[in-house]
């Protein structure tokens, strides 16, 4: 086990280094002189003042004593700095992943939290109304537009039913919290805001169920698919010969078995929204990843469009491992001895 | 109301139908049998027969749309077949226990053993968690699992085919049942693991008490277990007895064609053709009018147009026919001797194998550890002639088909040397393998996944011929490929259908075709009749044999039948972790088997013959292979030989000369104990 765990980890390095390598090039062979754009054109016509400027910027440099330079600013945390905010990638990233993170994980939860029980029930009672409501889930949520979603619920049920708040994190006239973890739910229950913390929640609600339906559907879909599998296998017809009831059977024998593909695919799901939710964010003005890699892109901020990159190239790697270790727990063929 | 006296379970015209959209599939259609406490009863019958179906009915583990649609199902003087769902459950597992045919996918591949078998248990109430545990390790004991207290902590997919059977009865004992239902719980396990299973299931009969149900498509199997027999086709019961009298002198005409289409183990070598019944069994959607085998049955009579019942033929047997009932005899078929078969010596070697190795290299256990080398082929010599058959026979993992896959240059071998038809093949690039393919084919065991599914046989067919220039255009082909439909018996018109349109048997002469197609010297056969029911066996082996004769095959055949082998092979090889046991003709080795692997693996196969199979109660080979990655020094097979001295631990046996066309790797077979034959 430590050896696979150790094997994983190795390899996940090396995904990370490949992907800073794949950033690095990219930016490199973006068309434009960062020279040229920094100093202005007047400037930039004294061959001397371009000379020291290089000099000064490392630009003079061979390619890979740059990328030698980036690699170790990012080992202490260097993604350089946007040219909009005029502020470090990193802090910027820093105040704006908390919202990302806060509402993907509870579009998660809940995609889980519904996805899962409505699969494996419409596998368990295949072709009943669950299964044709499971069907219908899994259909609507992989193929309504987000944005088309997102104003739709808004629409509903803040413009016209007025049961949830508008878009934003907060009621304008809420304090937000003191920032100890960014994310507000958190934060608000730390400092004993019980009103923030609702209001919290309650912003939360339509964001979520829009950012969750694409992922719910997916679940849904597969959980139903890999539970249908499970539920033919030989094992199963032997735990009804032993005369185990039906839930110990399909709690216990096939939905652990069914569990495989989910994990994998949740991984994937997971990753996805921690990369922010670019229209989901946009339309309910969410302080996320989302717009931020938006703003940066139509601003053309490179050293932000690049630290952004690099984040969500490590998430993904790290959400591999952990679907990885995952599996390990999960299926014992997988880890040998 | 249930005395002692009564029978254990009394079905009584049982109905299981399947439910489908294209009508009632019959598959179970009016079955009646009791069984008394503590017997054995065997139920035989070919795919489709509703064996199967009708176990699974006693227990009610019928899965959509199979129902139970007539008929009683009396156990202990309640009817399961009109128990609710949660009655049912409650003697699911504790008074009637079920093992089935797969071992490798019966136990749940994410829990450890531990876990199934203790829930087995507790599931009803009768062990407490801690009872079962402790139980569990004892029956796994009982049940020959080495280490159980190691077993228990394991998953699954950690041991073989033979360990896991005997995990599964170990669960199906667990609650002391009554009954014991085994639907074919050896077929896919190697002869001598099914001896060791066998003899469990006969021992748990004798101490326990328990009742056992047997199903298996093997006569041999079913003479060496039970003591009362079912013979079922089409649905029916068609004779029932004891495997004496129905094994001996059969009154039904599917028993006695079932008896006569097996090659047999223990008989002199008889003519190279077996007995087989035409056609197909009728479709269970619509079955005949009448008696369900008169279309295929030689002993048929006007009467027989009339639906026969389940009548007494004599003391303690019935039978479903008009013929047998009226006194009328079947008459065995002669098992005509061969003419002498010509002496394969002096043909040319076609194929001539030298040293021949293939070593796999595993991954490494650790960053450090030293890299495992699987040796599945580990010097073999071997000459096959033109003309000749020559059969790979060993356990699994011995390396059979390994070295077929070396012969055909599918793998590259890594050490030794291979020359086909003089050309030395060891080392040729693929380039150079390409065009000497067409001279060697292969036939596969799989007839359903060997085949293309989305082509149509015809394309299948004229695939080949075309890649390889043999017709020069399309008409050409198609004029081939009618051709060799007729070659294995089938019409023309197959060539516009598609694989799934096939039985098992149509499919693998398909196969067979496919194979023939380029006019190749050498076949070499993998398993290629083991998924068929016997009768369709029958029908392939005599295909394959008339085959040779007419164009002068060489076959090289792999089989794990030895009664099949000794049927269609001159020379048999014994193969034993990589390593050549025995060589010899096919005739002398049955006869006298020299090495001890050699005659264990013999004495391991049930022959379908009461008699026989009561007088020899030797104790079946103990243990399993030995893992390839580590063979034992010396003799590789000394671990487990009955005969093992201190000299067969230190050096490794040779090859040699036996003296009567073959030879032996063995430092006690001497020609004089060669003269004991088998058991």
């Amino acid at each position: 086990m430590l050896r696979y765990v150790a094997a994983r980890l190795l390899t996940a390095a090396f995904m990370v280094l490949l992907a800073t390598l794949a950033v690095f090039l990219i930016a490199n062979s973006v068309p434009g002189d960062p020279v040229l754009s920094q100093l202005g054109d007047l400037a930039a016509s004294n061959p001397a003042t371009v000379a020291e400027y290089r000099q000064k910027w490392g630009l003079d440099l061979p390619i890979w004593d740059r990328y030698w330079i980036f690699l170790r600013g990012l080992l202490q945390g260097d993604l350089g700095s946007s040219i909009v905010s005029r502020r470090p990638v990193l802090a910027d990233i820093r105040d704006y992943a908390p919202a990302t993170i806060e509402l993907a994980s509870v579009a998660f939860l809940l995609s889980l939290l519904v996805g899962l029980p409505l699969g494996i029930l419409a596998a368990v009672r295949r072709d009943s109304w669950i299964d044709n409501l499971a069907r219908l889930v899994s259909l609507v949520g992989v193929s309504a537009p987000t944005f088309w979603l997102a104003f739709i619920m808004l629409a509903v049920f803040y413009g016209w039913l007025d049961w949830a708040p508008g878009p934003g994190q907060l009621d304008p006239v809420s304090f937000p919290p003191d920032r100890v973890t960014g994310l507000l739910l958190v934060d608000s229950l730390l400092a004993g805001d019980w009103e923030t913390f609702q209001d919290a929640a309650a912003h939360l609600v339509l964001p979520s169920i829009v950012l969750a339906s694409a992922t719910l559907g997916l679940i849904t879909r597969t959980t139903r698919a890999a539970m249908l599998e499970a539920l033919s296998q030989d094992y199963v017809r032997v735990a009804r010969a032993k005369g185990l009831r039906r839930r110990a059977i399909v709690l216990g024998h096939a939905a652990p078995n069914a569990m495989l593909p989910v994990v994998t695919l949740g991984g994937l799901a997971y990753a996805n929204l921690l990369s922010g939710a670019v229209l989901t964010e946009t339309v309910f003005s969410w302080p996320g990843l989302g717009r931020y890699t938006y703003q940066s892109a139509v601003a053309l901020d490179f050293p932000a469009i690049m630290g952004i990159t690099m984040i969500v190239a490590v998430v993904f790697v790290a959400v591999n491992i952990l679907v990885d270790l995952s599996y390990a727990l999960l299926d014992p063929r997988v880890v040998k001895g | 109301m249930h005395g002692p006296d009564d029978p254990l379970l009394q079905v009584r015209d049982l109905r299981t139908w399947f439910l489908t959209d294209a009508g009632p599939v019959r598959a179970v259609d009016g079955v009646s049998f009791d069984l008394r406490r503590g017997e054995t009863l065997g139920i035989v019958g070919e795919s489709g027969s509703g064996k199967s179906v009708c176990a699974k009915s006693i227990m009610r583990l019928l899965e959509e749309p199979a129902r139970i649609v007539g008929g009683s199902v009396t156990f202990r003087g309640r009817d399961l077949a009109t128990l609710d769902e949660e009655a049912i459950r409650e003697v699911r597992g504790r008074d009637i226990a079920m093992v089935f045919q797969d071992p490798m996918t019966s136990l749940n591949p994410v829990l450890r053993i531990a876990r199934q078998l203790v829930e087995a248990m507790t599931a009803h109430g009768r062990f407490t968690a801690a009872a079962a545990r402790a139980r569990a390790l004892a029956l796994l004991g009982r049940m020959g699992v080495p280490a159980p207290a190691r077993a228990v902590r394991s998953y699954p997919h950690q041991y073989s085919g033979g360990m896991r059977q005997r995990v599964m009865l170990a669960m199906g004992v667990s609650n002391e049942p009554a009954l014991l239902i085994a639907d074919e719980p050896t077929t896919a396990l190697d002869v001598t693991i099914q001896a060791q299973i066998l003899e469990l299931l006969r021992g748990l009969n004798a101490d326990l008490g328990t009742a056992v149900i047997l199903i298996s498509h093997d006569l041999g199997v079913i003479a060496n277990l039970c003591s009362r027999v079912l013979v079922m086709y089409a649905g029916e019961v068609v004779e029932e007895g004891s495997p004496e009298a129905l094994l001996g002198d059969p009154r039904h005409p599917y028993t006695w064609a079932l008896l006569n289409a097996a090659p047999r183990l223990d008989a002199a070598t008889e003519g190279r053709r077996l007995t087989t019944i035409e056609g197909q069994p009728p479709d269970p959607r619509a079955w005949p009018e009448g008696c369900r085998f008169r279309a295929r049955c030689p002993f048929a009579v006007a009467r027989c147009a009339e639906h026969p019942a389940l009548l007494p033929v004599g003391p303690g047997r019935a039978s479903r026919c008009w013929v047998t009932q009226g006194g009328g005899a079947l008459l065995t078929p002669a098992r005509p001797r061969p003419a002498a078969p010509p002496p394969p010596a002096e043909a040319e070697p076609l194929l001539v194998l030298s040293g021949v190795a293939k070593h796999f290299a595993l991954p490494r256990e650790g960053v450090f550890a030293p890299r495992r080398i699987l040796r599945a082929v580990d010097g073999v010599d071997l000459v096959v002639r033109r003309g000749e058959t020559v059969g790979l026979v060993g356990e699994s993992g011995c390396g059979k088909s390994t070295l077929a896959r070396l012969v055909t240059r599918l793998h590259e071998p890594t050490a030794g040397s291979i020359r086909f038809a003089g050309q030395d093949i060891t080392h040729l690039p693929q380039a150079a393998i390409r065009p000497l393919r067409r001279r060697m084919q292969m036939i596969f065991q799989d007839p359903y996944g060997s085949l293309n599914p989305r082509m149509a046989v015809g394309e299948i067919l004229a695939g080949p011929l075309l890649l390889h220039g043999i017709v020069a255009d399309r008409a050409a082909a198609a004029r081939r490929v009618a051709e060799l439909l007729d070659i294995v018996n089938l019409p023309a018109r197959a060539a516009a259908r598609f694989p799934h349109e096939f039985s098992g048997g149509q499919r693998q002469r398909i196969s067979i075709a496919r194979a023939l197609a380029l006019q190749p010297d050498l076949v070499v056969a993998d398993e290629p009749v083991s998924a068929l029911d016997v009768n369709i066996q029958a029908q392939i082996i005599n295909l394959m044999v008339e085959l040779q004769d007419r164009f002068g095959l060489t076959y090289l055949f792999i089989a794990h039948d030895l009664a099949v082998m000794r049927h269609v092979c001159d020379r048999i090889v014994v193969l034993y972790l990589g390593k050549v046991m025995e060589v010899a003709p096919a005739e002398a080795l049955f006869r006298a088997p020299l090495h001890p692997y050699t005659r264990t693996l013999i004495a391991a196969v049930p022959v379908p013959d009461p008699a026989l199979e009561r007088g020899r109660r030797s104790a079946p080979l103990p243990g399993e292979p030995p893992n390839p990655i580590s063979p034992p020094q010396g003799c590789r097979f000394v671990t487990r030989c009955p005969l093992a001295q201190p000299i067969c631990r230190e050096v490794e046996p040779a090859l040699r000369a036996d003296g009567r066309g073959g030879a032996v790797a063995c430092h006690l077979a001497e020609p004089a104990v060669a003269g004991a034959g088998p058991g």
